[in-house]
């Protein structure tokens, strides 16, 4: 203990105050603000009830940043903004300036720096993502590398603002689906049971947590080969993978059966209708490094789809809702079967009962 | 190339194309950082994602790792494949709760970098799915010294594992006319309060706060926060005629009628000939659509506060769960209002800290116990603004009814009697 008593105790302070790090026009028009407008795609500008108005430039990076790369944006801030800056929901970064005249030429040092101005109103916007390879420990794919190949290609829907309304997308490397719910969202779909290594289960799982962790009750106490290990009944599972976190030993990951399925309709909104979640359009679509061209051509064909049919302000849960999922199946040419029926709890709701039928 | 740098060639390709690449940036670190340290650990780790790239498996692991006086807050990650990469076979990640709407000034992101260069990989993200800004790749020795050095300055540690998380709030009123609320008071009171809830992990599972300012729901806090607050209003829309004319000039009727009028989900607005625009408050759910198309000629009302959903979450374990509806609306104005925000938060912890099963979701446990057992218990009245509709099965018990119904109707009357005093 005497090596304890030398450490330094913790400063508990837990969530810093954001109004010392707020640019002062916001500081001073705090709650006060009246309206807004969209000057040019990544540009935005907030006018108070005082007068007072503040313009926003919005810039799309890596996500991934490494310290020169944060240097920059800061050095960016300080030559052309105000040294004021904050991060959206979806990691795009947001510099707030305090005249007109400082916008035009931050985008130019944003862009002739390799960052992408754009993201607001109805453009799409950068994919939410999470960890995969590169520092998950149970990851069926990458995160940073699916999106940086994606965004290469939509690379001008984001820096415009062409869609009937936002997209947003997102990206998940396993079933527990970190990365949320999206208009559009990729994420992997294993096909295949755990494969288990029986000789390393009994000393580094705590069995009865695996088993209750199963969503299907497929997993059960077995002695495997003398030892005692987990098994699992290949017909009730449905290879989610929630056994591989706490039991290592229980590869679900494979690198010809862990696939990508497309999910869209996923909306946080409350406008127009309640949040909705994302449904499944599409599956078997191979996790293919390093730019996961299949995933990407559908996720392009989807946008085009909604792109030319939508509706302004329709999100794209609003948009299949006006045409309806045959016409969108139809219409984007994925194919639709009987995997696409919901059978998890309570999803006798997501069956048709009645006889609306678009003929 | 003086130093022996592992191939990267699919790696490589990431490289390509025009949206900025963070391999790149790894690259870079390996190439340009005048530090040793960070080289061999940038070179290491694109040795090791090459690896995943090429046999499509993750070779990260958990462990146990933590500073002094904290069981949480450390992502530990060690290598399967350390023997290959030695210098990025430890390469944990430290989860810096941000300030409430993620606002930085670049002196204090320099400053965070300075520090993370010291001693981490030099690699970081503004901010991960929960909220952290996320700093990744530290060894376990210079965990406790990157974080000393931080917390000196303002930076404590987020949540990890089964405790309260870290919290994320929209812009909000700092930026947005739409803001119904002071997001950055709420999250900062609801975060605060529960500190030793972050660092210490002794609950079922994780728990997280997320504040909106309006039901845009920017952060998304219904579909995955435990506890989600939105800001609302209750009295009448604002509604400025002489805009709603300008936005009818500029854009046209039809504008109005195709994308306003007829978008609104319960029909509470008409548009009459002479160009006003008329809203039935009483059926207006505060959907925000019409607020977002003419946000000139409408803003929210002025009697503020907040709706409460609890239970959002993803997947694991029994499928997605939206919150659901615990507080219709509650005023967040003075410091009592702020007291019996934090003391619903803490029943509803110490509940589920009590009930909920190892590794079950708030919202799993509701789902399992009804939340009509929850309400019981947790003394919240029912209130129709929980449900779509009332129950359509008559398999259930009953004969607690009549009760239940007089405890109702009396409240009703001392709140109409309160209203009337009020007036």
């Amino acid at each position: 203990m005497a090596q304890a008593q030398e450490m330094r105790s913790p400063i508990e302070s837990g969530c810093p105050d954001g109004f010392q790090y707020m640019h002062p026009v916001m500081r001073r028009n705090f709650g006060m603000w009246d309206h807004h407008d969209h000057p040019a795609p990544g540009v935005l500008y907030h006018e108070s009830e005082t007068g007072e108005g503040i313009w926003t430039v919005r810039a799309g990076t890596q996500r991934i940043l490494d310290v020169f790369t944060l240097r920059t944006l800061c050095d960016i801030g300080d030559q052309y903004g105000d040294g004021y800056v904050r991060f959206t929901t979806r990691s795009n970064i947001e510099y707030m300036v305090d005249s007109e005249a400082k916008v035009e030429p931050l985008v130019k040092a944003l862009e002739d720096a390799g960052f992408v101005v754009g993201g607001t109103q109805n453009s799409v916007t950068m994919i939410s993502h999470t960890q995969g390879w590169l520092h998950c420990d149970i990851p069926g794919t990458d995160a940073s590398g699916v999106v940086k190949a994606m965004m290469d290609e939509l690379i001008d829907e984001f820096r415009n603002t062409n869609m009937p309304n936002r997209v947003h997308m997102t990206t998940s490397c396993c079933q527990i689906n970190c990365g949320g719910q999206g208009d559009i969202a990729i994420n992997v779909q294993h096909t295949k049971p755990p494969k288990i290594n029986h000789d390393l289960v009994a000393n580094v799982c705590e069995r009865p947590s695996v088993v209750a962790r199963c969503p299907v009750a497929a997993i059960r106490p077995a002695v495997v080969n003398g030892k005692p290990s987990l098994e699992v009944d290949e017909q009730k599972c449905m290879c989610c993978g929630a056994c591989f976190p706490p039991c290592p030993p229980m590869q679900i990951n494979d690198a010809e059966h862990t696939k990508l399925s497309i999910w869209v309709g996923g909306n946080h909104s409350n406008a127009r209708g309640k949040p909705t979640f994302q449904k499944l359009v599409a599956s078997g679509i191979p996790n293919n490094p390093p730019r996961w061209p299949e995933a990407t051509a559908i996720v392009k064909r989807i946008l085009r789809t909604y792109q030319e049919d939508g509706r302004d302000w329709e999100r794209i849960n609003d948009w299949i809702e006006r045409i309806g999922w045959p016409e969108f199946f139809n219409k984007t040419g994925l194919p639709f079967t009987r995997y696409h029926v919901d059978n998890w709890r309570g999803s006798r709701n997501s069956l048709n009962a009645s006889a609306h039928i678009r003929q | 190339m003086a130093k022996n740098h592992h191939p990267t060639p699919m790696l490589d390709e990431l490289e390509n194309g025009p949206w900025p690449s963070f391999i790149s940036g790894i690259k870079n670190l390996r190439d340009r950082h005048p530090d040793d340290r960070i080289q061999g650990m940038s070179n290491d780790l694109l040795g090791q994602l090459e690896h995943s790239y090429e046999t499509r498996k993750g070779y990260w692991k958990g462990g146990t790792v933590s500073v002094f006086g904290y069981g949480s807050g450390i992502i530990p990650r060690f290598s399967e494949v350390g023997h290959a990469f030695p210098s990025s076979k430890e390469f944990h990640t430290v989860r810096v709760q941000p300030p409430a709407g993620n606002f930085y000034t670049t002196d204090i992101l320099r400053q965070l970098a300075d520090s993370w260069e010291k001693y981490g990989s030099g690699l970081v993200t503004f901010h991960g799915q929960t909220g952290n800004a996320m700093f990744i790749g530290v060894d376990t020795d210079n965990t406790q010294a990157f974080f000393d050095e931080i917390n000196e300055y303002g930076f404590d540690l987020g949540g990890a594992g089964p405790c309260v998380r870290t919290g994320m709030s929209c812009v909000g009123a700092a930026r947005c006319e739409q803001s119904c609320a002071n997001e950055q008071r709420i999250h900062r009171t609801l975060l605060n309060r529960f500190t030793d809830d972050v660092h210490r992990p002794s609950l079922p599972y994780k728990f997280k706060f997320k504040v909106s300012g309006c039901p845009n729901d920017c952060v998304n806090a219904i579909e995955r926060s435990d506890f989600a607050v939105i800001g609302t209003w209750r009295d009448e829309m604002k509604i400025d005629q002489d805009k709603v004319r300008e936005f009818i000039q500029e854009k046209g009727r039809a504008e109005v009628i195709d994308n306003v009028t007829t978008r609104c989900p319960t029909g509470c607005m008409t548009l009459h000939d002479d160009d006003t625009l008329e809203v039935e408050d009483k059926d207006c759910v505060r959907c925000m659509h019409c607020l977002n198309v003419m946000h000139t000629a409408l803003s929210p009302g002025d009697e503020r506060g907040v709706t409460i959903l609890l239970g959002g979450k993803r997947t694991l374990k029994i499928g997605d769960l939206m919150g659901t509806v615990i507080v219709p609306f509650m005023k967040l104005d003075t410091d009592e209002d702020y007291a019996q925000l934090t003391e619903l938060a803490e029943n509803i912890i110490d509940f589920w800290a009590e009930n909920g099963l190892e590794h079950e979701r708030c919202g799993e446990m509701i789902e399992r116990i009804g939340l009509m057992n929850f309400l019981k218990e947790l003394g919240i009245p029912a209130d129709p603004n929980m449900v779509n509709h009332p129950r359509q099965s008559s398999y259930v018990r009953l004969d607690g009814f009549d009760e239940a119904a007089e405890e109702q109707l009396r409240r009703r009357m001392e709140q109409r009697e309160q209203a009337a005093a009020g007036q």
